[in-house]
């Protein structure tokens, strides 16, 4: 993800994130690990505040998609409430837009009944999407992109209905977890007559400034995951629906021009037997090696896998069950933007822990980019071993909007 | 003027004004171009900011903005009406003398805002009370209110519903002089 962290800088400088903000951000991509050695004062510059970073909430497309990623994320899925039709379901959509512009400028939400938690924005992004049931309810169903269903069933699946579905999605994603706790509620609560909450995934990263901007996040199974991720020169092609994406997937309705598609995966993780495997092992199972990400055949984590490449013994370096051989296609349109985080929480009584990722990937079109590499790894990744989807989702996400106008308005106005 | 007027931080107030401003529909009309400086009526004063009414099914309901004068001279909000209430109400919020509890009742003499100052209406704070809505007001409902000042001119903005839990204030009828 060299790319996107090249971007996240430019992006942030110009975009009205505040003064001190941009300037940290531009120390932080040089020299991050330099200073966390030299000093760990508070009154370094790159100990400066970030909560007043911003991210534009309008523009062609929604924030929180080619956005690089905030430390904390909430995903919040809803269902609506019987009687919602499209009128209820447009004043729903100007509440939202409404609020989430105001908060994403680190203004309190219309009727905050607690403005000061909404004044350290850390780059907030609420991103909004619909479900298949936010069709029906509308009487918009014929507009409904051909790829909004459920994914077909997996054989690695274990699927709970709890993390299941949705006529509608938040997603909420800022550096300061307070930040988000405090949009999802405002949000939540002002919808109340509209929508009954269905389910709720937080997830994290790494801190904000724990590391350098841009790199490649680590799962909790601890491997570099990411890597060969969509880039923003990417995007037209792979991630938003317009023109380029027509030319090669086909066709979509014209009012999702400037959207694109979301799948949200609840996959859990056994650590108890992860553990059981030694770094050689866990390094096989991926075909990457655990210490920077480098594919077994390179030396730096952006280095392209040689599949050839065989050992000394005439086997292959990248096994034929690694992850990322399964999950690399030779058809350069079978990729989609990864935008994942981690989840850890409480673990069930004589367990000792419950995490994994919220697996969130964003593509032009479900069917033609995603369902191929998901059907490879179902087939076969070693990692199944170890990882369980237990949730799916996916979601129709709408363009973004320019100031006065709102979400869903091309398909609901 | 109730000391109790400005209870949530300046810096809603702030922001505000400095970012969102509703644009008016001034019944007087706005066109400024010979002496901007000077309103010529107290509703062309006027700017309203943030407003917004609580969602209700029936019943009563409190209307809340910011109302900033811009001009110099001081100007009062003597009435409000819309179509979604049988009236609407100027209220404040005061000490009962009886029991100490905070309660609503009517301002009399109007809401006074002196020039160059912003009047805050506020769950628990100054407001505006529609009483006997003509209808349910659904979240995401915009309800036309318009403000009567003392020289007549006349104000009228939108302002849209939101679901709320608070603005519960208790009502003192025998302050007020209606049957809410």
């Amino acid at each position: 993800m060299g790319d996107p962290a090249r971007l996240s800088r430019r992006r942030l400088l110009t975009t009205g994130a505040a003064a001190a903000g941009g300037a940290v951000i531009g120390a932080a991509g040089g020299a991050v690990g330099a200073r966390a050695l030299a000093s760990s004062s508070d009154d370094d510059a790159a100990s400066a505040l970030h909560g007043s970073a911003t991210v534009a909430f309008h523009g062609p497309h929604q924030a929180g998609i080619l956005t690089p990623p905030q430390a904390f994320a909430t995903w919040i899925a809803f269902d609506l409430r019987d009687g919602v039709d499209r009128e209820a379901a447009t004043r729903l959509m100007r509440i939202w837009t409404e609020d989430s512009s105001r908060l994403a400028e680190g203004r309190p939400g219309l009727t905050d009944t607690e403005p000061e938690l909404a004044t350290a924005p850390g780059r907030l992004t609420v991103t909004v999407g619909f479900g298949p049931g936010f069709f029906v309810a509308t009487g918009t169903e014929d507009r409904a992109p051909r790829w909004l269903r459920p994914l077909p069933a997996f054989s690695i699946d274990r699927l709970d209905e709890r993390w299941n579905g949705g006529d509608l999605v938040l997603q909420i994603c800022a550096d300061d977890p307070v930040t988000v706790s405090h949009v999802t509620r405002l949000l939540a609560k002002e919808a109340r007559t509209f929508v009954t909450v269905r389910w709720v995934q937080h997830g994290f990263r790494r801190a904000r400034g724990s590391e350098a901007e841009g790199t490649t996040m680590r799962n909790l199974m601890g491997q570099v995951d990411g890597t060969r991720n969509v880039t923003a020169a990417e995007a037209d092609r792979l991630v938003w629906i317009g023109a380029e994406s027509a030319r090669r997937f086909g066709e979509q309705p014209e009012w999702i021009t400037g959207g694109t598609s979301l799948v949200i995966r609840r996959i859990a993780m056994n650590l108890d037997t992860w553990d059981e495997l030694d770094r050689p092992a866990r390094e096989e199972s991926i075909g990457r090696r655990l210490a920077d990400g480098a594919p077994l055949t390179g030396k730096r984590e952006h280095d392209e896998p040689d599949l050839e490449a065989r050992d000394e013994l005439g086997l292959e370096k990248i096994a034929s069950f690694a992850h990322i051989r399964r999950a690399r296609s030779e058809d350069p349109d079978e990729r989609f933007l990864r935008r994942s985080y981690n989840y850890d929480q409480a673990p069930a009584a004589g367990t000792m822990s419950d995490s994994g990722q919220v697996f969130v990937s964003f593509q032009a079109d479900v069917e033609a980019q995603f369902l191929p590499i998901q059907r490879r790894l179902d087939e076969l990744d070693l990692l199944n071993q170890w990882t369980t989807p237990i949730g799916s989702a996916v979601f129709a996400v709408p363009p973004g909007v320019r100031p006065g106008d709102w979400w869903g308005s091309t398909l609901l106005g | 003027m109730k000391a109790t007027r400005f209870r949530t931080p300046r810096r809603i107030l702030v922001a505000a004004t400095a970012l969102l401003t509703l644009s008016a529909l001034a019944a007087c009309g706005s066109d400024e171009s010979a002496d901007a400086d000077a309103p010529r009526t107290q509703a062309d004063a006027v700017t309203v900011s943030e407003p917004w009414i609580k969602a209700a099914d029936k019943g009563m309901t409190g209307g809340f903005a910011q109302l900033a004068n811009k001009g110099d001279e001081d100007v009062t909000v003597v009435s409000a009406s819309s179509a979604a209430a049988q009236s609407v109400e100027l209220h404040e919020m005061a000490k009962d003398p009886d029991t100490g509890a905070m309660v609503m009742q009517e301002r009399e003499d109007g809401l006074p805002i002196a020039g160059g100052s912003t009047a805050e209406l506020a769950p628990g704070g100054d407001h505006l009370m529609f009483i006997g809505l003509t209808g349910p007001l659904a979240a995401g409902q915009e309800v036309e209110v318009t403000l009567t000042f003392a020289d007549d001119s006349e104000l009228t903005f939108s302002a849209p519903a939101r679901s709320f839990s608070g603005a519960e204030e208790e009502y003192d009828p025998h302050a007020g002089g209606h049957d809410g």
